[in-house]
């Protein structure tokens, strides 16, 4: 006997969570762009387009609460709504990392990046490579899969984290050579560290999709691969 | 025992079914339940209606007796002794293991009679006034009826009559109290009182209760037992655990078929 009612307001939810990481995506994908092409307006449409994230994580939010509210739900289900109201909010703090990186765009004003962006681009196409494929990992229905999944999403966050301390390098020595580019370095590693904080999100997002499907709360990639494997974790 | 069933080591366990079955008749109604009872835990029996789980229950203080036909085999152990021995009173063993059932059912006497009665029939007439303030005190009565202890045991509410059976069952100062849905007749303020009752009552007593309310169970026990009835019609203890196993993460898929409401 299916349950009907709840299945398809857990299908509804998941889908909820795909559009929200949607613009997620776009949101970090513009402020990049925009901060690249020093293109303002491109900025300032990011700020406001960030309304749009907030209001579709609170409906996720209150979706959530609501079913919580009428079905109870146990186990696997109860699971599933912890773990999407938990995404949820995981991405709504993402889209913040994207306004975060346009009004740094913004203060800089017309003046021209410290040097050529080449890593942040890079950082960024990972950190949302990520995060698209930790909510795939919510939603297929395969617990290997997801630990696959989310194992490979743990090696690119230490892509992203090589990349953060080059840029990190590369940023000090620049501005070791002349301090009156203190100001323009430090917007650029503000910058790189939102994005930085994006693929550390994509992390959370999968090691909450390993707990949906298999009710244990990892921490890295032994734990992962140990509760996907079904075998006592021995990382403490 | 599968990895589903959990297990308790000797010395803990107050009771303990070892591949128990239950007939009626010539119908196999429960087949082979191995179930350990550790002392002062509160145990949840749940499943869907007609898997046994109240047949297992009555066997424990040998209630299954009481119904033509019945027959039991396998053991129950209570403190290591068989309470199916040949020379074990029955009498004797629901003295120690106490019963309440789904709907109150005080005796028509006075609230003090129905508590009195078990210490009367085991011969206790000198202290039978503490004995009656006590009990009624730690069923979490006593301030609602102390001062009507002459009126009739019906004419109080339901919940404060289902308190009244409880305390008549404590009153005998059992180790053991089988409940059967205990709560399922009661509003929700009264079920409330009767949950709080449960668990005050387990650091003196150990408590098997039978319950269609997954939510009470995840409430009140400890350990969590699922009964299902297979193919074959005939009811198994298919998975036992603590409520984080049972209700969080099931070993056996029958059980987050039924504790997600897709079967039962």
């Amino acid at each position: 006997m299916p349950n009907e009612q709840l299945d398809y307001q857990l299908a509804h939810l998941e889908a909820e969570i795909v559009l929200l990481g949607g613009l997620v995506e776009t949101a970090i994908f513009k402020s990049v762009r925009a901060l690249k092409n020093r293109d303002l307006d491109m900025s300032r449409e990011v700020i406001a387009e960030d309304d749009r994230i907030d209001e579709l994580e609170t409906k996720i939010q209150n979706d959530c609460v609501e079913q919580i509210r009428r079905q109870a739900p146990l186990a696997v289900d109860l699971r599933r709504i912890v773990g999407m109201m938990f995404i949820a909010n995981e991405l709504e703090r993402m889209g913040d990392y994207a306004e975060g990186i346009s009004k740094v765009s913004i203060n800089m004003g017309h003046e021209a990046p410290l040097k050529e962006l080449e890593d942040i681009p890079k950082m960024a196409d990972l950190a949302v490579s990520m995060m698209k494929r930790s909510i795939e990992a919510m939603t297929i229905d395969d617990r290997a899969e997801s630990g696959r999944i989310a194992i490979e999403i743990e090696n690119d966050d230490d892509e992203v984290d090589r990349l953060y301390e080059k840029v990190q390098k590369d940023i000090f020595a620049l501005v070791e050579d002349d301090r009156e580019r203190a100001v323009r370095g430090t917007y650029l590693m503000w910058a790189a560290h939102n994005i930085e904080r994006v693929a550390d999100r994509a992390t959370n997002i999968a090691e909450r999709a390993i707990f949906m499907s298999t009710g244990v709360i990892v921490g890295g990639n032994a734990e992962a691969q140990a509760a996907v494997s079904g075998e006592p974790s021995t990382v403490s | 025992m599968p990895e589903s069933i959990i297990t308790f080591d000797d010395q803990d366990l107050v009771l303990e079914a070892e591949e128990t079955s239950v007939f009626y008749g010539s119908t196999l109604a429960v087949e082979e339940v191995s179930l350990q009872i550790p002392r002062n835990a509160i145990v949840s029996l749940i499943g869907p209606s007609g898997c046994g789980k109240s047949t297992v229950l009555r066997c424990f203080n040998r209630m299954n007796d009481l119904i033509p036909g019945a027959r039991v085999t396998g053991s129950i152990k209570y403190q290591g002794v068989n309470v199916y021995d040949e020379d074990v009173d029955p009498t004797d063993i629901r003295f120690r293991i106490g019963m309440v059932f789904q709907r109150p059912n005080p005796f028509p006497k006075s609230i003090y009679d129905n508590v009195a009665f078990g210490p009367r029939v085991n011969g206790l007439t000198d202290d039978l006034d503490r004995v009656v303030e006590e009990s009624l005190r730690r069923a979490a009565l006593w301030d609602e009826v102390k001062d009507r202890l002459d009126d009739s045991g019906l004419g109080i509410s339901g919940g404060q009559q289902q308190r009244l059976c409880i305390a008549r069952a404590l009153a005998v100062d059992p180790d053991v109290v089988l409940m059967d849905e205990p709560a399922s007749a009661l509003d929700p303020i009264s079920t409330q009182a009767i949950e709080d009752l449960i668990r005050d009552l387990s650091s003196e007593v150990t408590i098997i209760i039978v319950t269609h309310n997954m939510h009470q169970a995840t409430r009140i026990s400890d350990y969590s037992a699922v009964m299902m009835v297979g193919e074959d019609r005939v009811g198994h203890l298919i998975e036992y655990g603590t409520n984080e196993q049972v209700f969080g993460n099931p070993v056996d898929p029958r059980t987050e078929a039924y504790v997600t409401g897709r079967i039962g």
